[in-house]
């Protein structure tokens, strides 16, 4: 378990030094000049050079690169053109609503995909599980932002149950934090959960019709029991799987949905920065993410390990 | 060779016929194709007719409520919001199609490359690779991109492009794998074709399926993430028309007239509903296995 924890831990390093790379390529190839890009075209020579001195642009690509890298080891992101401020506080602070935003709708999702999973598997064919497997299959195809669009229309604007938009701050208490992050958790949240719930219907049916299950029924055991005790820790491998992967598209989603809200989160940010060209801004939204998404894949390959020995080996 | 030619085009043929007669049974192939057909329609149609110009703005008509002579209303300048859903659709079929083809392009030969030089330096560099890609969701990929180069379609379309190039490169790969370790494959290496041939005449036809499904999949899923682009400012840029910025525009209206965000919204739904039925449905015909079980 140790050696498999390690190898999978140095191709995460490996793989986030290759995203590093690709996200300062990128930026070093915007056309031009950083520095007279972010500036604009009004912008006077010797502003162009002071910024060029202050964003490290001297230097060769390399040596860029290696200083960009080593800040980030210790957590020094660069200093934000825009705010004035380094950019690793800007990112810290707004990471405090997107990320329990998309820890909130991954709960969301698992609590309603597991039941209905559930259901629909042991009532096969039955009228549940037809419409169940209607409304998931429309689950996909609503995109999650309409869906918080028709979530304020109606639990904001009608029934005035929530506010349509805003974050209280932490400081306000739990509560209120959390209430404002409910109606743009559901809408995240309802997507993946009929993605979650179709794949728990169909791993717990594959796993009922095998052969351990029969064994387990004929030794005496009541469906109920078989199911139980079972056939759902056994499904619950591919399922592990999937949740893992919609963590990276919650925190991505979480992105789309702030602009619905109105939440100061990393979305906010990154769209602003965007618009007021700091490029720093954005590659450290962007690398701060993607590192979210490596990271949450070491764990649930972990937990696959942990969960199921035989995958130890096959890597 | 010659002889059996002909009898295996006849297998084929009848392999194909009750391949259709399947698909034309399968209730979620049927639904899903007609609601493809129709929005493909639409946007067909809509090149040479639509209801009103969406170009002309008419002020005086602004957020008029569904009626016979505006089917879904108008939005804040007065344009027909059903003739922006028509011409919308242009939008997110160039978008999705585009960006399939992408993944098509480069990821097919990619993974069928990796695949014909498995266990190579050259497989393992493809697969690594992809793995990179795959930690960038498409959405972050158009966020670099777009801070570079500015908003706009191509870029959106090259960023789901390329996220979608991983997937078909690992899909190709993978069946391709199984694929030459088949007889068929030994007696064309037997018969002294190289990897490049035997990849083109035998195994493409052979996961040609597979990259169908895979590819209406990922159409439907272009066509959300061009909506949640364009909506996000990422996407089309006026005067384009496009659903997810005709959403966009209504967010801040919503409580003045609903049905300004009702309706671009229900056509996404319905477009990428059809393609997954569609995509479903060919799924359960191409793989027996699932149409035994699904019984």
């Amino acid at each position: 378990m140790l050696r498999f924890a390690i190898r999978r831990f140095v191709s995460l390093l490996l793989t986030l030094l290759a995203a590093s790379v690709v996200i300062f390529f990128v930026i070093e190839v915007v056309p031009g000049d950083p520095a007279s890009y972010m500036l604009g075209l009004n912008a006077q020579p010797d502003t162009v050079a002071a910024l060029r001195e202050e964003l490290g642009l001297n230097g060769s690509a390399l040596e860029r690169y290696l200083r960009w890298i080593g800040g980030l080891a210790v957590g020094d992101f660069g200093v934000s053109y825009t705010y004035r401020t380094p950019v690793a506080e800007l990112v810290a602070e707004r990471l405090w609503v997107s990320l329990p935003l998309a820890v909130y709708a991954l709960v969301l999702s698992t609590l309603i995909a597991f039941p209905v999973g559930v259901v629909a598997a042991t009532r096969r064919g039955s009228v549940a599980d037809t419409s169940i497997m209607g409304a998931t299959q429309l689950g996909i195809a609503i995109p999650n932002f309409w869906l918080a669009m028709l979530l304020v229309l109606l639990f904001a604007i009608t029934f005035r149950l929530f506010s349509a938009g805003g974050f209280p701050g932490w400081e306000a208490g739990l509560f209120e934090g959390l209430k404002a992050l409910t109606l743009p958790a559901i809408a995240l949240a309802m997507p993946q959960a009929s993605i979650l719930a179709r794949v728990m219907r169909s791993s717990l049916l594959d796993t009922l019709e095998e052969d351990f299950i029969r064994t387990a029924r004929a030794k005496g055991l009541s469906r109920r029991q078989a199911l139980w005790r079972h056939a759902l820790r056994n499904a619950l491998i591919p399922v592990l799987t999937i949740i893992g992967l919609q963590f990276s598209f919650l925190l991505a989603g979480a992105i789309i949905i702030e602009n619905v809200f109105y939440l100061p989160g990393l979305g906010r940010l990154v769209f602003q920065g965007i618009t007021q060209r700091d490029l720093i801004v954005v590659e450290s939204v962007v690398l701060v993410l993607v590192f979210a998404v490596v990271a949450v894949t070491f764990v649930v390959d972990l937990a696959y390990a942990w969960v199921d020995p035989r995958l130890r080996q096959s890597r | 060779m010659t002889e059996i030619r002909p009898e295996a085009a006849a297998a084929e043929a009848a392999g194909l016929d009750e391949m259709r007669r399947a698909a034309l049974t399968s209730r979620s192939f049927v639904a899903g194709a007609l609601l493809t057909a129709v929005f493909i329609a639409m946007a067909a149609v809509s090149f040479v007719w639509t209801p009103y110009d969406v170009t002309v703005l008419t002020i005086p008509d602004k957020f008029l409520p569904p009626s016979p002579a505006h089917l879904f209303g108008t939005d804040q300048f007065g344009r027909d919001i059903f003739s922006m859903i028509m011409v919308g659709a242009r939008t997110s079929i160039l978008v999705a199609v585009v960006a399939v083809g992408i993944g098509v392009v480069l990821g097919v030969p990619l993974g069928l490359a990796a695949a014909a030089s498995r266990r190579s330096l050259f497989d393992e560099l493809i697969m690594r690779t992809n793995d990179v890609v795959f930690a960038f969701p498409a959405l972050l990929m158009a966020i670099l991109i777009t801070a570079v180069f500015g908003p706009g379609i191509v870029n959106a379309i090259i960023a789901i492009g390329i996220y979608n190039t991983p997937v078909f490169a690992r899909l190709a790969r993978g069946a391709a794998l199984t694929l030459w370790s088949r007889d068929f494959l030994l007696a064309a290496r037997v018969a002294g074709k190289g990897p490049l041939l035997i990849s083109v005449e035998h195994i493409l036809p052979n996961i040609a399926n597979l990259l169908i499904v895979q590819g209406t999949i990922l159409f439907s899923l272009g066509i959300l993430s061009e909506a949640a682009f364009s909506y996000v400012g990422l996407g089309a840029q006026p005067p384009l028309p496009s659903w997810g910025r005709m959403l966009a525009d209504s967010q801040t209206l919503i409580s003045l007239a609903p049905h300004t965000a009702i309706f671009p919204g229900l056509a996404i739904v319905l477009a990428v509903l059809g393609l997954n039925l569609m995509g479903d449905g060919m799924r359960d015909v191409l793989d027996p296995r699932l149409r035994r079980s699904r019984g």
